[in-house]
């Protein structure tokens, strides 16, 4: 086995063992990247440099016993929308392509702290809009698995990485799915946590009230390192929740017995593929050998959750995103005449189709006339949907369903329709209008060799649950042990 | 026909706390262009807001002291809209959820007082500067003043003149001053107001259109912007014509207002809640105890005035008009038995003279206790009325105690009846005429002889003392 296909708790007890140094395992990280990476285009920027700098500074610290974290000397990536002081910040958009961030994400200075390894920067649908990575301006990342397919988005950057072992574990954000459909599509472990529970700080804002970071990893067990690395209140961020957080690995327990799961009949019915819903019944009878008590139970308003959430996106993406006018940092274009024209010439160049797609969409949404038909609207449907998971918490203590309704698709295939595209959200964005916790984890492999995640949904804050339930399926099932061969 | 002025007030504020409003950058004014920012105010991608909670206090007690009520709930909102100075292409503000509302002030004009509504008072961040001035080719943008707290008062439109705007004005930013939330300093900007007026017929019940004009930043500029504009709208009625809704801006230099933006090409701002920031939500008791630690405020301490010291309404009204001033008097009195001469002193000499210098009260160069102790110096019989003008003069020049000047250049009274006579024989000699006409019985020409020995001596001597003295040595004759 060679180094980059090991998790992070596997390189750790090597690490711990002083049986390789963190300088060796970056190096093969680094070397895998330049091996595969022009076949997959995880990396928007890999700081080859800056990564073996930091892995000689850890490894001393390491063998002076002054590194503790589990996740010291970890090489990882982070998504291209977590800003990083010194490092290129793009967000896969042609708006930021020059923009180097003078300070660190929050997300960021916990890592450092941590003693991980920054690889680089992985790639992304512009300002995480979009479901399949193909709306970044940089380039077009493919699935491991399949490099004719999309590795799914707007996280595809990470989960590629992960997937394709050119990091050990990574960071992505996730709005309406972009952390656990991608996860799914690339057969890795994904974590969309509680709203709340990782600090925004330093994130570049697409929805402020949806957008969550979290990790993608190999396994539960790294998933879990990752939480507890990043989670934790943040005074920087005024949403994030005062409170005690666990330590996620103690989680990490082989046993379900007497844990109630509901599955929503709505996510199992109409449009959803022949072989992911197989793959995720399969999955629900094996929860139930293990001692789970599951039940199928009606979600209400499920149809209502993607118009509500293009709405709330898409108006504070609309509000978020007025930033970017060529005055300040980033883009501006070459040739205007004044002041209204260099904001016209500068959003019409710097940004793409579909990230002014949304722009139009939630700017029509907020415009006086139109806020209480549209946005306000939205914002009740969004009460609803937290209504109905709160009635399936007073009776289950997990909800457990499919990501999405097809595994990775062709290049190209649903990129010239928006309205499909957004359909591929029809199982996670609830999640984000909820501020739920969302995990998926790899349950099956349809008739293309392609990965099938299961999408565990959790009470707010309990990332713990959903944690051992995860690490239970995965301790019972084989399925996270395979890898795409590249 | 005759017309009646309807006018209300935006007034924004800038609270004078430390930090700014959601990062913890000073708000100091007049730092090198860029220094005072940060990539939170500045608006780079991926910064998150905190709100300073001294703001909210701060703004709390403006609300207080304007007699609003606080809202338990209220929530921060996104106004939306492009410029070079709003970094992040939204302000932060609040929109249907106010921190305070329904308050009032009480106004004095012509010696009758006014009750004028308070809308409502809510907190936002203020924007940067454009600078167009030193560059031909450009324009730069200065982002210190980015995030610094303001409050917007929006005041219901219940004035009817530009005296009653002024009035306003000043009560407010006495009031301001007061309770020590703002330094309301209008020549740096923060103090500044949006003037809303319509003009309609005497009698009339609905309100004309109206229009506004925004960013007037001093009270001759509001008086003058609320005269010329309410005659331009009675100039356009008049002459068969219509006043339209927009938004105009005062040309100071040129006395007039140009037309900005009509009502349709208004902005559209897009409010919505700011989703970077949870609802503030107050506690009674915090509400209850910054209610509790309110200091005196402005009408109080005049009727103080008028009740403690007997001075006339005019002069306490204007002695509270500002906190400088009225503390500045307070310090004064405190260290004499004379309130009513320190007024006077103040009300005459020390207004005058910084009229003259063109200087404002923040910037008297002499502490309160001179002004008492020359007031002493002049009750004890030390100087004279006449030398006390001289040493006043000289203290606000050149800052020093009215006792070091008296003795510097030898200005006490000269009681000594030896040194005088002399005096007194010369002035007798070289007025033969008056002398004569006093004694044929021209009280008139004592007060003559008593002005000449007095500019004899320059003015220190005794005055009783030289008509006694000069009595004495034309009735002896």
């Amino acid at each position: 086995m060679e180094l980059y296909e090991l998790t992070a708790h596997e390189l750790s007890d090597l690490l711990r063992e002083k049986k390789v140094g963190a300088v060796e395992i970056t190096r093969s990280l680094l070397d895998r990247i330049e091996k595969v990476d022009a076949k997959v285009g995880s990396y928007i920027t890999v700081c080859r440099d800056r990564a073996i700098e930091k892995a000689r500074e850890v490894e001393g610290k390491i063998y002076r016993g002054e590194a503790n974290s589990p996740l010291a000397g970890i090489p990882m990536a982070i998504k291209d929308n977590m800003c990083t002081e010194g490092v290129l910040t793009t967000c896969a958009s042609r708006m930021l392509s020059n923009f180097i961030p003078p300070y660190d994400s929050t997300v960021v200075k916990k890592l450092n702290a941590e003693d991980v390894i920054l690889l680089g920067k992985t790639n992304m649908d512009e300002f995480a809009m979009g479901s399949s990575t193909e709306n970044s301006y940089f380039k077009r990342t493919k699935n491991p698995w399949d490099l004719e397919r999309v590795p799914g988005g707007s996280s595809g950057g990470s989960a590629a990485a992960v997937a394709a072992c050119e990091a050990v574990f990574a960071l992505g954000s996730d709005t309406g799915g972009s952390i656990r459909q991608p996860a799914s599509f690339c057969g890795v472990v994904g974590l969309k946590p509680t709203y709340g529970a990782v600090s925004r700080f330093g994130l570049v804002a697409f929805a402020s009230s949806l957008d969550q970071i979290g990790p993608l990893a190999k396994d539960v067990t790294d998933c879990a390192l990752a939480m507890n690395a990043i989670a934790g209140y943040d005074p920087l961020d005024s949403t994030s929740a005062d409170m005690n957080y666990p330590d996620y690995t103690r989680s990490l327990v082989n046993d379900i017995k007497g844990i109630k799961i509901g599955i929503p009949k709505e996510y199992i019915g109409e449009g959803i593929h022949g072989e992911v819903k197989k793959a995720v019944l399969e999955a629900v009878e094996t929860l139930r050998r293990l001692g789970a008590e599951c039940e199928e139970f009606s979600l209400p308003i499920t149809e209502y959750a993607i118009p509500a959430y293009y709405l709330i996106s898409s108006a504070e993406a609309s509000s978020n995103l007025a930033r970017y006018d060529g005055i300040k940092y980033g883009y501006r274009a070459e040739k205007f005449t004044d002041l209204l024209d260099l904001y016209k010439q500068t959003r019409s160049e710097g940004f793409g189709a579909e990230v002014k797609r949304r722009i139009m969409l939630g700017t029509y949404a907020l415009s006086s006339g139109y806020y209480d038909a549209y946005y306000k609207k939205a914002l009740q449907v969004r009460t609803l949907i937290k209504q109905g998971f709160d009635q399936a918490f007073s009776k289950y203590d997990l909800v457990v369903g499919p990501t999405a309704p097809t595994t990775a698709f062709k290049i190209g295939e649903k990129a010239d329709n928006p309205l499909e595209m957004y359909l591929e959200d029809i199982y996670t964005v609830s999640v984000n209008i909820a501020g739920l916790p969302g995990l998926v984890i790899p349950c099956g492999m349809d008739g293309n060799n392609l990965p099938i995640g299961l999408q565990l949904i959790g009470k707010a804050f309990d990332e713990s649950t959903l944690l051992r339930v995860a690490y239970t399926f995965e301790q019972n099932t084989d399925f996270h042990k395979n890898r795409p061969r590249i | 026909m005759e017309y009646e002025i309807v006018i209300g007030l935006e007034v924004h504020a800038e609270l004078s706390t430390k930090s700014k409003i959601y990062c913890s950058c000073t708000t100091e004014f007049g730092g090198e262009e860029n220094t005072h920012c940060c990539p939170i105010c500045t608006g780079m991608p991926g910064v998150l807001p905190v709100l300073n909670k001294k703001v909210v206090e701060y703004a709390v007690r403006a609300g207080l002291a304007t007699n609003c009520t606080i809202a338990d709930y209220s929530k921060q909102d996104r106004k939306n809209y492009f410029y070079p100075d709003l970094p992040k292409a939204y302000q932060i503000s609040q929109y249907d959820f106010p921190l305070c509302k329904n308050g009032y002030i009480d106004i004095e004009t012509d010696g009758k007082t006014k009750r004028v509504g308070i809308t409502r008072i809510h907190i936002e961040e203020d924007a940067g500067k454009l600078m167009h001035d030193e560059w031909d080719t450009g324009t730069l943008v200065d982002y210190n003043r980015c995030g610094v707290p303001l409050i917007e008062i929006v005041g219901e439109p219940d004035l009817r003149s530009a005296e009653e705007a002024r009035a306003y004005m000043e009560k407010l930013r006495s009031i301001l001053q007061f309770i020590g939330v703002s330094d309301c300093k209008m020549q740096e900007g923060s103090l500044r107001a949006d003037v809303n007026l319509s003009v309609r017929p005497v009698g009339q019940k609905e309100l004309g259109t109206r229009t506004e004009m925004k960013n007037l930043n001093s009270f001759r500029s509001i008086v003058r912007a609320v005269e010329a504009e309410a005659q331009r709208q009675i100039r356009e009625i008049e002459s068969g014509g219509t006043v339209v809704q927009e938004t105009r801006r005062w040309d100071d230099e040129r006395g007039l207002s140009v037309s900005m933006r009509s009502k349709e090409e208004a902005h559209d701002y897009r409010y919505f809640p700011e989703p970077d920031l949870v609802p503030i939500v107050l506690d009674k008791e915090w509400v209850e105890g910054i209610r509790a630690s309110l200091p005196e405020l402005p009408d109080a301490r005049k009727k103080r005035y008028v009740r403690e010291f007997g001075l006339p309404e005019y002069d306490a009204e204007i002695l509270t008009s500002s906190k400088v001033l009225s503390d500045f008097f307070d310090d004064a009195v405190k260290q004499s038995s004379n309130a009513k001469a320190v007024s006077n002193w103040i009300m005459g000499d020390l207004m005058r003279i910084l009229k003259e210098k063109g200087m404002e009260v923040e910037n008297i160069p002499f502490p309160a206790g001179y002004l008492a102790r020359l007031v002493g110096l002049i009750e004890k019989g030390t100087i004279s009325g006449t030398i006390a003008k001289k040493v006043f003069e000289k203290m606000f020049l050149s800052g020093k105690g009215p006792e070091t000047i008296v003795k510097e250049e030898g200005l006490e009274v000269v009681s000594d009846e030896g040194a005088l006579t002399a005096v007194v024989r010369k002035v007798l000699d070289n007025n033969p005429q008056s002398v004569a006409d006093y004694r044929k019985g021209k009280e008139k020409a004592l007060g003559f002889l008593v002005g000449q020995a007095m500019r004899e001596t320059k003015g220190k001597a005794d005055p009783q003392l030289i008509n006694k003295l000069l009595k004495e040595a034309m009735d002896k004759a």
